[in-house]
């Protein structure tokens, strides 16, 4: 936790949960995997925090999830996204690029 | 949407904890092989890559607690978990359980029992549809001193064809007629109404129709409605007797239709509607018979209809032929006005001023059950104060503290409301079976969702209120004293005593109000009792009524001639030392008439005021016990002779002149065309409005008439009043109906019942209110002594080595028992100084239920405080006992 570069900002990880099932029905160790390799290594994600976000985003209704079979044959539980949960992702993206680029300008005019 | 998820899937949770707890380990198990499998895929041996795994997701209960301790579940699982705990400890102490039970039920189950008595009789509306608009048409007549005058048939038919302000307008009257031709013949009760009755109530008979115009006119045919119950009874609810005619008072009458099974009306018993076939082109002004009701518009206001009938009361006399012999100035000069009443006024009457006073009783009663179990409670904390300090100090927050102390007082709330309502219902039921108050509206007392609504907000209410005492004492947040000195039993501080010694003042003040108020209505009823009804030993008296119709008994001597012959009969029976018989039994007759004097003129055109009448046997007086103050009773020649004769009521000889010897052989009559009549004798008075009323100026009057414009010129329903000892027997009864079937066998004996009975219920009312003021009053007292028992009780054992150290330096047994006994004295006399100010303003309110003594009765407020002091007196000097008892040597040893 303490390396550098591996903090999730507070708050993206519920929509790093969602953009990752946007793609498609996922297992819990997956969903951490794919946050991890698409951002090359630079979020973590503590396994902890994530099993208890899948919990509270299930309740919400914007994830459903299901016991299926993997590739190799084992019983997982597959989290997919909801209707409310896309609209979900959308308000969070556009939430995140209002801030992202709000943040990016005031960085440019300091600098 | 998500609301509802979270609702369903929290619901899931609880409902499959074991199943949902599973699926968060099947998923963390999953987790940590996919997490292993990663490793050993980058090359770490499986035991590396599996402790890798673990390392990762940190401590693997804490992960799973986290998962499942997301969901508003859990917080009820808490709440379930602390409910369990402290059941698990009242159960623990049954008997301070139990106590606390109790005493609640009883407080929650009197003002459970009351409230319903209140909803049921003064809130619920009456059961006819939007019977807000219903109103009863009385009338006011200052002309002749009444406001409390009923309808005439003139009247009625003038706001039937004129009114604007109403729906309908219908009159009723409550008789008896005689059903023959069906079994033994049977006198029913008989609701007499004209066709809008039920249309002003917006009731359908079940079976059949309604009255019509023809129905209610003397030219159609007789038509009857019947009850549901009477149906059932007399036919065995079969729907074909619609069409089919029975002999009612000897008349064919049509069976139109049947009564819903929930219809009632004014709390009359009745087997039948009979329409009254009024002859509109008949009717004289002057006839008052009935009650009036109708059924405003919507929109149309009390005012607005009594200025709308007030606009008709003058129209009557241009439509309606005066009565021969009465004036029309006469008329006029009794100033008829408007008294509209809504219906539920007039049926509820002034009960409401009692039940409130019952309401306050029971509300105190529950107050006091409240202090004391707080009390319980507060020793219970008291015990507990160590182990709370601890757990506190542990890192409790003291609102966790403060929720389990109020959940365990909750609980008791609950259990004590649960066993109240059952209690309440108990109560309800004794109540409705005996029915001892004689309460409006009966039948229609239950417990309803509104009652259980208040049965559960003050269980509630009352947890928290007993509840937070202790919360406040032991759960706020400072709580390290309690360790520091809790341990050893060193002496009690004052604070530790203030607590429970201000509930005990507050219980003994409760009380003190309680025993005044049954105290002021204990002298209430002596002086009830005190009060000469006019009758003497009304247990030996027995009654029963019959009804001749005029299709049994035609002539009027014939009719004379049968109740005399049933009379002689009755007089033979064994044990009758005397029998007569009266039109109206005492306290149950209202007939008033205008009475006027010849040697008192009233001035031309006035009508004298109304007085009220009765017709009377020879031997009446005799039989029903009412002393003759001058003069003579009447004879069987006189009657059967129609003789001009009458007796008054001392209070009215006193009234016209002055001396009840003065009355004899003056001359009244009722109307200016009667013949005059000699008084020949003065009974006394007679409370014919109840025990608690001004006895009301009477007339007496022979059976049969001559010449007379007063009510029935010859009286065929009479009660028999018979003075015996074996009065109320079953074997008397069998005997009086023989009496009367040997004289005509199709006469039917009705209401039979000892004059008694009527007495008591014009004490109903004193009784009911004496009965729970004093249980209340004796309950308060006994938890109020309780009270003081077990705080100088617990002082005693808390301050026993004070107590060894004071015996051990030479204090007296005397001594230290006075001591004690200070202390609970000092408290009861305060509580009984606040309790005395709180019952000066309190009892003023009991003022409309208490009868020839004042609220503030000096007499009822000494003994009521010297009864509560020795009483406290007792209560503390039997623990103090024990303080005299204490071995110095063991008490200091102890520690």
């Amino acid at each position: 936790m303490d390396e550098p570069g591996t903090d999730l900002i507070q708050g993206t990880l519920d929509m790093l949960i969602l953009k990752t099932l946007s793609l498609g029905p996922m297992h819990g160790f997956g969903i951490g995997r794919r946050i991890e390799q698409v951002s090359r290594g630079v979020f973590k994600v503590n396994p902890g925090s994530l099993l208890t976000a899948f919990q509270r985003l299930e309740r919400m209704g914007w994830l459903d999830s299901e016991w299926r079979l993997t590739e190799n044959g084992r019983r997982a539980k597959f989290y997919s996204l909801t209707r409310s949960g896309r609209k979900r992702l959308e308000i969070e993206t556009a939430n995140w690029n209002r801030r992202a680029s709000a943040i990016a300008r005031l960085l440019r005019t300091e600098g | 949407m998500s609301l509802w998820r979270q609702l369903t899937r929290g619901l899931r949770a609880l409902a499959h904890r074991q199943a949902a707890d599973q699926d968060i380990t099947d998923e963390v198990s999953h987790y940590l092989d996919e997490s292993t499998a990663a490793f050993v895929a980058r090359g770490l041996s499986p035991d590396e890559a599996r402790r890798a795994a673990h390392m990762e997701l940190g401590n693997t209960t804490f992960v799973q607690e986290q998962m499942r301790g997301y969901g508003w579940e859990n917080g009820v699982e808490t709440l379930l978990a602390d409910f369990r705990y402290a059941a698990r400890r009242l159960r623990g102490k049954p008997g301070f359980a139990l106590a606390s039970v109790l005493t609640l039920a009883l407080g929650i189950g009197a003002a459970t029992a009351i409230f319903s008595v209140i909803e049921s009789v003064l809130w619920k509306p009456l059961p006819y549809p939007r019977s807000e608009q219903l109103v009863a048409l009385r009338h006011t007549a200052p002309g002749i001193h009444t406001d409390n005058l009923n309808i005439s048939a003139a009247l009625y038919f003038t706001y039937s064809e004129e009114n604007r302000a109403f729906q309908d307008v219908a009159m009723w009257s409550i008789g008896s007629a005689t059903v023959t031709g069906l079994a033994e013949p049977e006198n029913v009760r008989v609701l007499w109404v004209t066709h809008g009755f039920l249309p002003v109530l917006e009731v359908q008979p079940s079976l059949g129709r309604s009255f019509t115009a023809v129905d209610d006119s003397p030219h159609g045919e007789r038509t009857a409605i019947l009850s549901d119950a009477w149906w059932k009874a007399r036919f065995g609810g079969d729907p074909s007797v619609l069409g089919r005619r029975i002999l009612i008072d000897g008349n064919a009458t049509e069976v139109i239709g049947v009564l819903p099974p929930s219809f009632t009306f004014m709390d009359q018993p009745f087997s039948m509607l009979l329409a009254q076939r009024l002859d509109r082109a008949s009717v004289p002004l002057i006839s008052f018979c009935c009650q009036g009701i109708a059924r405003l518009k919507s929109g149309v206001s009390l005012a607005q209809a009594s200025a709308d009938v007030a606009r008709m009361i003058p129209m009557a006399p241009l439509r309606f032929r005066l009565n021969t012999g009465a004036s029309a100035a006469g008329y006029r000069n009794t100033r008829i006005g408007p008294n509209l009443r809504s219906l539920k006024e007039e049926l509820v009457g002034d009960i409401g001023r009692t039940l409130w006073v019952l309401m306050g009783t029971v509300g105190m009663l529950l107050a006091i059950a409240c202090a004391n179990v707080g009390n319980l409670l507060l020793v219970r904390a008291d015990g507990r104060q160590q182990e709370l300090s601890i757990r506190a100090a542990l890192g409790a927050g003291w609102t966790r503290i403060a929720r389990e102390l109020l959940l365990e007082s909750a609980l008791l709330g609950i259990a004590g409301g649960a066993t109240g309502l059952g209690l309440a219902y108990a109560a309800l039921r004794v109540q409705a079976a005996f029915g001892p108050a004689r309460l409006p509206r009966l039948h229609e007392i239950g417990i309803d969702h509104m009652a259980l609504a208040f049965t559960l907000a003050i269980s509630l209410a009352a947890g928290l209120l007993f509840g937070l005492i202790p919360v406040w004492k032991y759960a706020r947040p400072r709580l390290s004293e309690g360790l520091r000195g809790g341990g050893r039993s060193q002496s009690a501080s004052k604070e530790r005593h203030r607590a429970r010694s201000v509930l005990i003042g507050v219980q003994v003040a409760l009380a003190l109000v309680l025993l005044v108020g049954s105290g002021l209505m204990i002298r209430t009823f002596q002086a009830l009792r005190r009060v000469h009804p006019g009758f003497s030993q009304a247990q030996d008296v027995e009654t029963f009524r019959i009804s001749i119709p005029s299709t049994q008994v035609a002539g009027p001597e014939e009719v004379i001639r049968t109740e005399e012959a049933i009379l002689r009969k009755v007089e033979a029976i064994a044990g009758v030392q005397a029998a007569g018989m009266v039109n109206e039994l005492p306290m149950e007759g209202s007939s008033n008439h205008p009475l006027y004097a010849q040697d008192r003129a009233p001035q031309e055109g006035s009508i004298p005021p109304i007085r009220r009448y009765r017709m009377f046997s020879p031997g009446y007086a005799g039989a029903v016990g009412s002393r003759l103050i001058a003069g003579r009773d009447i004879t069987w020649t006189e009657t059967y002779g129609q003789s001009p004769v009458a007796l008054i009521s001392e209070n009215l000889a006193r009234e016209w002149w002055h001396d009840p010897r003065a009355a004899i052989g003056k001359r009244i009559r009722t109307a200016l065309t009667d013949d005059w009549r000699e008084v020949i004798g003065v009974l006394e008075d007679m409370h014919d409005d109840g025990i608690d009323q001004k006895a009301p100026a009477m007339v007496y009057w022979p059976l049969w008439q001559k010449n007379w414009a007063g009510p029935g010129y010859v009286t065929r329903s009479v009660a028999f009043v018979v003075r015996t000892p074996r009065a109320g027997s079953a074997g008397l009864r069998r005997e009086l109906e023989q009496a009367v079937a040997s004289v005509n066998a199709s006469l039917a004996v009705a209401d039979v019942k000892t004059l008694e009975t009527v007495y008591d219920r014009s004490l109903a009312r004193a009784s009911l209110t004496l009965v729970l003021l004093a249980i209340a009053g004796g309950m308060a007292l006994l938890l109020g002594l309780v009270g003081i028992y077990g705080v100088v009780s617990y002082s005693v054992s808390q301050r026993n080595r004070e107590i060894g150290i004071r015996l051990a330096l030479g204090a007296t047994f005397g001594e230290v028992t006075r001591l004690f006994v200070r202390h609970g004295l000092a408290v009861s006399a305060i509580g009984a100084a606040c309790g005395i100010a709180a019952a000066l303003a309190l009892t003023r309110l009991m003022q409309s239920v208490l009868f020839e003594v004042s609220p503030a009765d000096p007499l009822t407020y000494a003994a009521a405080s010297a009864g509560l002091i020795l009483a406290a007196a007792f209560a503390s000097y039997l623990p103090s006992r024990k303080a005299a008892r204490v071995d110095p040597v063991e008490a200091l040893r102890l520690e």
